[in-house]
């Protein structure tokens, strides 16, 4: 294998992918009844187009786009609307959201086939992804179809299916990499002639290596299509770090990847695009995986939007006894939930169960020794020693002569911090306090 | 899902694992990466340099222990950082230090320098080489008188001597040359050890396998200690001798408190730069200044005022220079 892609800095935290990375994808039970936020993306919310007692079918949009930045959400299952109000959602606050209960028989809407999909316009094809509802599926949840719609001064020659999946824990989208890879694939070839792209790649940390066999061999045919076997290093599947890793360019700070003529989609949003495009289903299951050593039988779900985190943990066996921190998405990144009954969406990853003893805190953090541990590992080349300690002062204005807004938050500083700081809380705090 | 709500869930900001890091465990491998140079003191300054060494360290501890108890914080002293001050303030003392001279150096590297600014990652200068800088002001006949390195286990009056950078800077190169012999002899001396000096700064190769554990181990980089001493060669061979470039770069590294002071002083996380680049402006301040103090200054040696200058440029350094921000250089280029 030649030398690996990668990009500068990141840290090597414990994978602990091999609780769920052997398990085949499994549908989960149809759930009695789902919650569908209404905003379960980056952008404007939907407008619910339901009311209370109004039967649904699965596929049926419940709730429609208002504005540009914005994605519909569709029912997950038949039955009865029988509620609309405000419930917890897995990013920690209240969200509206359509409460849908089953009536057992999961009828569907009719979905348009396209088998000549390929032969169909990039506009035919964004349309079609917006109406499906698709949004990143890595965990930010934006638009795919805004994604996809570049303005015109910028010119994208190059797509990139991220399947780093650096998150540790986390075998999503490894899984569908493995058994569905000629969909992903078709998915990529679809996004690349919605851009009116020639150029594709697919992005594989090796520890997947049966992954990056299944795709390598199913783009084996396509001259235009390569697979990159990457170092496994966290944030490899950032997308400014992905970028760097496969094409070598930098995002300038402050910009988008479109500014270096590159769009980048995850796994899983690559497969939905082509279930979308060819079968005309939108985006109402997901695959999620459930792991960690706090529950009883790790799994990779094709869950339905919206089924509550309590069903699905009680499918896949329930909680140990020591069971303390419920996670939406992986490690790193993800979020920790105060109860299970919040529902699984379009962004969510994972469901990871962590238990007391592997439980980290920040609660004894000491003052910053200034090591520079978290300098070395800053994929974005920040000093968050120093923007740290001036959100600990409150010198907010003054964290933007470092950059403040250059971090996304990937939490490598504090992982690597022996001063226990809660490293990402400072940054968030001084970025709410400022304007960028 | 009643069972599922049983359960008390934790909720708390990511990240959600944590490496192994602690400052405890840096601070006690410090302590460790010190322990040749501790025992090459012992070998050449016998007994004393243990007397000298441990009430150093016990009066850094109890000091830090018993100030924080009377203000009712939470003891320190399991960090180990305390525990180093000590180490590597009586490893800067000579073997002759009478029990006061340990003591009151604790006192004010851990209590003034230290503790009143706020404890650890608050002090802006070494506590320990303030300690010292404090006792070689106020005791200066103490703090430089030197034995000879030849350890008496029993007979604890051992003889007076100067210090090979004394040597040099009061007597000049020939002298030096005499008292060792030849120039090979010198070299064997300065790196083994066999030197008058501070307990734990004669011995090169001590000081360079704990050097190498600190590295191996990611606690320092090559950064300061490489740009340090770097700077004290060049600056050693252009100006050092008697004329331009004709100086002689190794006994200048290898005699004083250079290796000590480079890889275990200026490396100190709280009162040196972070920031890569940043630090090697400050290994190439600390060595231009320990030139200018040996070859033009009133003391021998300048180490120890060398790092304390560069302690107060440090935050200077933090501001100015900056890690490469990722997308930076396009940035400019638009």
């Amino acid at each position: 294998m030649a030398k690996m892609a990668t990009f500068d800095r990141g840290i090597h935290p414990e994978y602990n992918k091999e609780l769920a990375s052997g398990k085949t994808i499994t549908d989960a039970k149809l759930p009695q009844r789902v919650v569908v936020p209404v905003s379960q993306h980056i952008g404007a919310p939907a407008q619910p187009e339901v009311s209370i007692g109004d039967e649904v079918k699965r596929g049926q949009v419940i709730g429609s786009t208002s504005g540009f930045v914005s994605s519909p959400v569709h029912s997950s299952l038949s039955g009865k609307v029988i509620t609309i109000a405000d419930f917890p959602s897995t990013a920690g606050k209240m969200v509206q959201s359509i409460v849908i209960e089953s009536d057992g028989k999961d009828e569907a809407v009719t979905f348009n086939e396209h088998p000549d999909y390929m032969n169909l316009g990039p506009d035919e094809i964004k349309n079609m992804i917006k109406e499906a509802g698709i949004v990143g599926m890595g965990g930010a949840a934006f638009p795919t179809n805004v994604k996809l719609s570049p303005p015109k001064e910028k010119k994208i020659d190059a797509v990139i299916i991220n399947g780093a999946e650096c998150e540790p824990y986390l075998t999503a989208d490894h899984r569908l990499m493995v058994e569905h890879p000629k969909e992903v694939v078709e998915g990529l070839k679809i996004i690349m002639k919605s851009l009116g792209v020639h150029e594709g790649h697919i992005g594989i940390e090796v520890n997947k290596p049966d992954a990056i066999e299944a795709m390598s061999d199913v783009v084996s045919g396509e001259e235009n299509i390569t697979v990159w076997p990457l170092e496994i290093k966290y944030p490899q599947g950032a997308e400014k770090m992905l970028i760097r890793a496969v094409k070598g360019r930098e995002v300038p700070s402050k910009g988008l990847p479109m500014d270096v003529g590159v769009v980048v989609q995850n796994v899983g949003t690559a497969l939905a695009v082509y279930d979308a495009v060819r079968h005309g289903k939108p985006l109402i299951e997901r695959v999620v995986t459930i792991t960690g050593n706090g529950i009883r039988e790790p799994a990779n779900m094709n869950i339905r939007i919206g089924t509550l985190m309590s069903e699905v943990v009680e499918q896949c066996g329930g909680l140990v006894e020591g069971a303390v921190k419920v996670i939406a998405g992986g490690p790193m990144m993800g979020f920790a939930q105060w109860t299970l009954d919040v529902p699984v969406v379009k962004g969510t990853s994972g469901i990871l169960v962590m238990t007391e003893s592997e439980y980290v805190t920040s609660d004894d953090y000491t003052a910053c020794i200034r090591c520079g541990s978290c300098i070395d590992v800053c994929p974005m080349g920040l000093n968050p020693s120093m923007l740290s300690i001036l959100s600990e002062k409150e010198f907010f204005e003054e964290a933007k002569d470092y950059n403040l807004f250059d971090c996304f938050e990937c939490g490598s500083c504090a992982f690597v911090c022996p001063s226990k700081r809660p490293m990402v809380q400072f940054i968030r705090l001084a970025k709410s306090q400022v304007k960028p | 899902m009643a069972e599922a709500k049983t359960h008390e869930l934790v909720v708390s900001v990511s990240p959600h694992i944590r490496g192994k890091e602690t400052v405890g465990r840096i601070m006690w491998t410090v302590n460790l990466s010190l322990l040749p140079a501790f025992i090459m003191s012992v070998y050449y300054f016998g007994p004393r340099a243990v007397y000298v060494t441990g009430l150093c360290i016990v009066a850094s501890v109890l000091f830090e222990h018993a100030f924080q108890v009377s203000l009712k914080k939470k003891t320190t002293i399991g960090d180990g950082s305390a525990f180093l001050t000590g180490l590597l303030l009586g490893l800067n003392l000579p073997a002759s230090s009478p029990f006061f001279i340990p003591i009151i150096g604790s006192f004010i590297a851990i209590v003034i320098t230290k503790l009143l600014f706020g404890g650890l990652g608050y002090n802006i200068f070494n506590p320990a080489l303030i300690g010292r800088a404090f006792l070689l002001i106020s005791f200066p006949k103490l703090l430089t008188t030197w034995t000879e390195p030849t350890a008496k286990f029993i007979d604890m009056d051992a003889k007076t001597t100067a210090t090979p950078l004394g040597i040099l800077k009061e007597e000049g190169l020939v002298r030096l040359m005499e008292v060792f012999g030849s120039k090979t002899e010198l070299y064997k001396s300065l790196f083994m050890g066999s030197t008058a000096g501070s307990l734990g700064e004669t011995s090169a190769i001590a000081l360079l396998i704990g050097a190498a554990l600190l590295l191996a181990r990611g606690y320092i980089t090559w950064h300061i200690p490489v740009s340090y001493v770097a700077t004290v060669g060049a600056l050693a061979w252009v100006f050092g001798g008697e004329g331009l470039f004709t100086g002689d770069p190794l006994i200048h590294i290898l005699s004083g408190s250079l290796i000590l002071g480079a890889f275990f002083m200026a490396t100190d996380y709280v009162s040196g730069p972070t920031v890569r680049k940043g630090q090697l402006i400050y290994g190439i301040g600390c060595g231009a200044i320990t030139m200018l103090i040996r070859l033009k200054g009133g003391f021998p040696e300048g180490v120890m005022f060398a790092i304390l200058l560069m302690n107060c440029f440090a935050p200077l350094i933090d501001r100015a220079v900056k890690p490469d921000l990722f997308g930076a250089v396009k940035e400019q280029k638009k």
